[in-house]
């Protein structure tokens, strides 16, 4: 419950953005698990959502459920409102001038949007990993990581190295990077920079991660890396990832939603889109004969 | 959770044509062109017992290699448009779906040459009886064999699924014979030689039959995306896919 959030933020959850939000409240100490809100809502119930930039409606009347503990990918042409959508869902688009929405996001049967909800609150609790990985350029690997823990307060230093491993362990990072902790994060390469950066907003443990793009400047082997990451933290995080991949959504998610000029076009298990989608332009697209 | 679906905008492009279209093309021209071949061979091998024509049974036994040939071809060709195309959806079932017809066509074609075979040895010999029952089979299998792959080509699951309830009609014919020739057998065993290979074909053909209640099923799946073998729908009368 968003309530809650605010009650959990206070126990020790911290902004889960790749690039963290602006600390508040200092927490004493985090707890060791995420909270996952109520096992029978879905992570995010999404009603008539209409997203505006200025006067230009760039997502119109989206209805979708997104399921706990699962992964949903978002496909769709560029600007079809993939990565708006995605920043609504923590209210990220807010940060946009003239920016503005309708509807309702439920998130575990909260409003996201009701009044007196902090928006910084929201995004400790929906991380963010970005397509472009934005180590801090000033901090080593290990401040990366812990980042946002300390900019919430957080000071015992047996907690903070094991959540330094941790995370790096779940961003399969560990391996390669254990001996070099304090060297510079723009050392590493993009791949690792990307899993740095997955790394550190797993560190705050969201609830829910949203990937925008993750693995678009990544070579085979690191994108076979994060997919192993995605498929691993899915056991306990709800993932929604936008790809321009076809095959890394059908590979990595249970569900994908299909989003064409603001509208989502199509929404099923993954196997459905890709075996048999209903809708013709769904087909067109996943099949590469849109255009 | 189900599927939702909005209808597309207004302004959706068309279909772009992809610079390797003309591979599934020829996958799909390879296909119909086994399914014509097959059926060529079933109906030329049934010509060839009912008239005692050696020489056309033999010229059966000997175009059995094209269609081993062309399933060959069909693999290779699939095999090449996954591996290289990393195709989904339709044609994705149209790629898995064409190995597996292919194989059921070779199959056929198999058996037309077994009934060619026999049809040889009995050529050399006075008929056991009218053939009367085996050309009927042979019409049934066959028909079955065309709507199936109609369905390849017009998409008509209606009468794909209409193949699968008639494979029991076939069967039933299969049962009949066997009875009747068993009878010939316990009556006059000098007829044992005769009235075996009429069994061996009326099974033949009863097999064909069911590799075109297969591909039926299989072209069904590709025009809907619905797994239908072994299910209510092929077994009861009525009902729509």
């Amino acid at each position: 419950m968003i309530t809650s959030m605010k009650q959990d933020s206070q126990a020790g959850h911290v902004p889960a953005a790749s690039t963290p939000a602006a600390p508040s409240a200092a927490p004493s100490t985090p707890p060791s698990n995420p909270s996952n809100g109520p096992r029978e809502l879905p992570a995010f119930a999404v009603k008539d959502l209409n997203l505006f930039y200025g006067t230009h409606r760039a997502v119109q009347e989206v209805n979708l459920e997104i399921p706990n503990r699962s992964v949903t990918a978002i496909i769709g042409p560029s600007g079809c409102g993939k990565s708006t959508f995605l920043r609504t869902l923590n209210r990220m688009h807010e940060l946009t001038p003239g920016a503005h929405h309708t509807g309702t996001i439920l998130m575990h049967g909260e409003d996201l949007y009701r009044a007196g909800i902090d928006p910084t609150l929201v995004r400790r609790r929906v991380g963010m990993v970005f397509q472009k990985s934005n180590p801090f350029p000033t901090m080593t690997v290990a401040e990366n990581v812990l980042v946002g823990l300390r900019l919430n307060g957080v000071k015992d230093k047996s907690l903070l190295r094991e959540r330094l491993e941790q995370s790096l362990r779940m961003a399969a990072l560990w391996d390669e990077v254990k001996d070099n902790l304090h060297k510079s994060g723009i050392s590493l390469s993009g791949g690792q920079q990307q899993r740095l950066c997955i790394a550190r907003a797993l560190a705050v443990r969201p609830e829910i991660l949203l990937m925008d793009e993750p693995c678009s400047a990544l070579d085979p082997i690191a994108t076979a890396k994060v997919e192993e990451l995605i498929h691993e933290i899915k056991k306990e995080y709800t993932v929604v990832i936008v790809t321009h991949n076809m095959q890394q959504a059908a590979r990595c998610s249970d569900r994908t939603a299909f989003f064409y000029m603001g509208k989502l076009i199509e929404y099923a298990e993954t196997k459905a889109i890709f075996m048999n989608p209903t809708q013709p332009q769904t087909e067109a697209y996943v099949s590469g004969r849109f255009g | 959770m189900t599927t939702q679906t909005t209808p597309a905008p207004a302004g959706f492009p068309p279909p772009m044509k992809r610079f390797f279209d003309t591979e599934l093309e020829t996958f799909r021209s390879h296909l119909i062109l086994m399914g014509e071949t097959a059926a060529k061979q079933v109906r030329s091998s049934i010509k060839a017992l009912v008239e005692g024509n050696a020489s056309l049974a033999d010229q059966v036994i000997a175009a059995d290699d094209e269609l081993d040939q062309l399933e060959v071809k069909i693999d290779e060709e699939a095999m090449r448009y996954m591996n290289l195309r990393a195709p989904v959806a339709t044609e994705l079932r149209l790629v898995i779906v064409g190995m597996k017809a292919s194989h059921d066509l070779e199959r056929v074609g198999d058996e037309a040459t077994g009934i060619a075979k026999r049809a040889v040895r009995l050529s050399a010999e006075l008929p056991l009886k009218p053939y009367v029952d085996i050309p009927r089979m042979a019409n049934i299998a066959l028909e079955m064999l065309r709507d199936a792959l109609d369905c390849f080509l017009n998409g008509d699951t209606e009468r794909a699924l209409a193949v699968c309830r008639r494979d029991a009609e076939v069967d039933s014919i299969n049962k009949q014979l066997y009875r009747e020739l068993t009878s010939f057998m316990i009556e006059k065993p000098e007829t044992i030689s005769r009235a075996i290979e009429l069994m061996f074909i009326s099974k033949s053909l009863e097999r064909i039959a069911d590799h075109a209640t297969n591909i039926a099923e299989e072209m069904i799946y590709l025009a809907k995306g619905k797994d239908v073998r072994h299910s209510d729908e092929v077994k009861k009368n009525g009902g729509a896919v």
